[in-house]
């Protein structure tokens, strides 16, 4: 690991980006319209 | 309201594959097992053990839930997205196209043409047709979805285009390879990188193959079976993201205490056992879609099989966390417990749900009732009854075996010093598995007769009709509308999203690793193979070796006990590809080469590829007599070393002119060294002749060279 220059940013970015991408996930499927979800999640019934 | 015809044709068709390469990929599968128990099963070179286990996964995984995949695809968006298929021609070259791979591959590996990397051991034509076909796919798929109907996009389409977009970027990151001449090519990558992206592909298979295209079909057909919407749509939004996101860095734990770097194996790790969250939020979203409707389950057989199929996945996905642990894999990794653990994937979650959606489909689109309920019912409990007999036996060798491995006497020595004694204790597990998976089949034979009886009472509808109102063209957001369902409107940015989520873990788990070579610490003794060695080498890869061999000594006491100074990345960096494996049905070979532990002689390789049981009794290894027989191709030997120097394997310029001398001097001294041995002195000079132009005197000098450069003189220019 320390033969790579600079690389101690990599765990660092990588938790960033994780975070960022859960929070962001959490806050919307929280903040959905919810009548859309409903009639989104009743189109494998309608044939 | 517009009228419109749904293509149940192209269903059709990919259904019959299902069934027909399915009960064929099966067979395979068991074909392989009963080598392992009788090893005079292997009865030809083309059906040996080496060459037809790849048959077996490459049919299963490709075969078998690739069309099953289409099955399901061709149906369900159709319907969801309220239109016919965007183009018939192109449903029918994906159909045809996909068929002709599958074929070429039941031709090609038995054949012994194989990159020996596992799942992706079609060589490079193939490679470039599956591109082709793929392309083809995802260009009918995203094309449907444009001229839609709906609003909004169900969310199992958006696990199809999780897996056209992400299949398609491991395929061709997987497949850089040079092609040294029609079905044989070398991977650009070499030793430990070539074994990241390997298992970064390999470990994708499985996520973005085997799974999140059977997650659309179940968030489809479950609730179709139900008759009531999914539990959570809510729930099935994390579930998507979250799985797709750590999925693809999770490939690491494929080759934990190997000589990967240490950070990308943590990495590996802890994305792996976070995998647990969405992949059990995505279990119990299918699950509790039943409540209150547990009395289908009961009287309908489609749901029960849905149900054991998700019942595994939540099994399997519980298990991929706990085998990523370090403590857990020591004792698992190459042992048969993860075969058992990719069968409770393949056998239950794969297996069951194909035959579930089978069991909805085919009586609809053929507008009658199943012919028998109860012979359907029959076979939910032989499958079932066939999956706990094949999974328990093989769990249990797999623990035998690993324990077997790790035990050391009071004084410190190995309690199991030969291997092969860790080996015969385990065939009266093999035979159970033969008798699990002969009841699977027997199950899946059943049923092919049971929907070949609906079609035959049936009257098939090619063209179903359905009306729909067109979608609104210039839909506008009612205010309150969140972003992502604007996203989920426009496949275009969907599919960007979704690349953009995939690349992020892939990028950072290889980017290091492969751009940076000071991340493989050099060794000065390390030099590439011989030109004799290579050939060799190429045999080794041809028979499948690495099917049952690992060449990996992990840096465990139990591991250097047994096979002497344990692998290092810098030793394998000539290696294109590598050839670690992942199942030790025999010992581990990377320090079978002179020099080492073993130290073998070349007339001991000679006897005992000819005939393994006389020289190891109770050795289940198949003989290799065709090896012996056959003259050594030397065609190709000029532009096999031509190739490796383009890839960086440090071959003088002019070498070739070199090359047909050394390999004489090479293959003379084998030869003599054999003959003097099991010929005394009763040989000539035409006798060495003859044997050193051999196949096995090739597969000898590889077999001889394996882990042997570290003990070379560093300051000693070879």
């Amino acid at each position: 690991m320390t033969s790579i220059d600079g690389i101690e940013i990599y765990p660092v970015i990588s938790l960033v980006i994780f975070f960022a991408f859960f929070i962001g996930l959490i806050y919307w499927v929280f903040t959905t319209n919810k009548a859309t979800i409903k009639e989104v999640s009743q189109y494998p019934l309608e044939d | 309201m517009e009228k419109f015809y749904y293509d149940n044709a192209i269903v059709r068709k990919f259904a019959l594959a299902t069934i027909m390469w399915g009960i064929t990929g099966m067979l395979v599968g068991l074909w392989a097992a009963s080598e392992l128990v009788w090893p005079g099963v292997n009865l030809t070179s083309w059906l040996s053990f080496g060459r037809i286990r790849p048959l077996h996964t490459n049919a299963v995984i490709f075969a078998f839930v690739g069309n099953g995949i289409f099955t399901g695809v061709y149906y369900s968006l159709q319907r969801l997205l309220k239109t016919r298929m965007f183009n018939d021609t192109l449903s029918n070259i994906n159909f045809w196209g996909w068929q002709l791979i599958i074929l070429a591959a039941v031709i090609t590996l038995p054949l012994g043409l194989t990159t020996s990397k596992e799942y992706a051991e079609l060589e490079w034509p193939i490679d470039i047709a599956i591109t082709l076909i793929w392309v083809v796919f995802g260009w009918n798929m995203i094309g449907t979805i444009i001229k839609r109907r709906t609003q909004h996009m169900y969310v199992a389409i958006w696990f199809y285009i999780a897996t056209f977009v992400t299949v398609a970027v491991l395929h061709i990151f997987n497949s850089v390879e040079i092609p040294v001449y029609f079905m044989k090519s070398y991977p650009w990558y070499a030793g430990v990188q070539d074994a990241l992206v390997q298992w970064w592909y390999g470990h994708n298979a499985v996520a973005f193959f085997l799974t999140t295209p059977y997650l659309g079909l179940m968030y489809y057909f479950v609730p179709k079976a139900a008759n009531r919407p999914v539990y959570s749509y809510r729930l099935s939004i994390i579930h998507f993201w979250a799985l797709i996101f750590l999925y693809i860095w999770a490939g690491p734990h494929h080759l934990l205490y190997t000589a990967l770097p240490d950070w990308a194996q943590s990495l590996g790790v802890a994305f792996s056992v976070m995998l647990i969250a969405p992949s059990w939020g995505g279990m119990l979203n299918g699950l509790l879609t039943l409540r209150g409707a547990w009395d289908r389950v009961r009287d309908g057989v489609v749901l029960k099989f849905m149900v054991v199929a998700i019942t595994a996945y939540g099994m399997s996905t519980f298990e991929g966390p706990l085998l990523s642990l370090k403590s857990v894999n020591v004792l698992a990794h190459f042992t048969d417990w993860i075969i058992a653990h990719v069968h409770i994937g393949g056998l239950g979650w794969n297996g069951m749900l194909t035959f579930g959606m089978l069991y909805w489909l085919i009586p609809r689109m053929w507008q009658t009732e199943l012919h028998s309920k109860k012979m359907a019912n029959q076979h939910f409990w032989i499958a079932t009854l066939g999956i706990l007999l094949y999974t328990i036996p093989i769990y249990w060798a797999g623990f035998v075996q690993g324990l077997m491995w790790q035990q050391f006497n009071p004084d410190g020595t190995l309690v199991n010093k030969d291997f092969l004694e860790t080996v015969t204790k385990l065939a009266p597990f093999y035979l159970m598995r033969v008798i699990g998976g002969t009841l699977y089949i027997t199950g899946a034979t059943m049923m092919a007769v049971n929907l070949y009886k609906t079609m035959s009472k049936g009257v098939f509808l090619a063209n179903e009709e359905a009306e729909a109102a067109p979608r609104v063209k210039n839909y506008t957001d009612p205010a309150s509308e969140h972003w992502h369902r604007g996203v989920e409107r426009k496949p275009g940015k969907f599919v960007v999203l979704t690349l953009i989520v995939i690349l992020i873990g892939g990028a950072i788990e290889i980017i290091p690793t492969i751009l940076i070579s000071s991340n493989i610490p050099t060794i000065s003794q390390v030099k590439p193979y011989t030109p004799l060695e290579l050939e060799g080498r190429d045999i080794y890869i041809r028979e499948g070796c690495n099917n049952c061999h690992s060449q990996m000594v992990r840096p465990l006491r139990f591991e250097t006990a047994r096979y002497g100074e344990y692998s290092k990345a810098g030793e394998f960096v000539y290696d294109h590809p590598f050839l670690w494996g992942s199942k030790r049905t025999g010992p581990d070979l990377h320090r079978e080469g002179k020099g080492n532990k073993q130290n073998r002689s070349d007339s001991w390789h000679y006897s005992h590829m000819l005939d393994p049981q006389e020289i190891s009794p109770g050795s289940i290894m198949p003989s290799y007599e065709w090896i012996i027989d056959d003259d050594l191709n030397t065609s190709h030997t000029k532009d096999k070393i031509s190739a490796m120097r383009s890839i960086g394997v440090p071959y003088p310029e002019g070498y070739e002119d070199k090359v047909f001398d050394e390999m004489g001097i090479q293959s003379a001294g084998i030869a003599e060294r054999i003959l003097e041995k099991l010929k005394d002195e009763g040989y000539d000079q035409s006798d060495i002749e003859a044997l050193q132009n051999k196949e096995i005197v090739a597969l000898i000098a590889y077999l001889q060279r394996l882990g042997s450069d570290i003990h070379n003189d560093p300051n000693e220019d070879k």
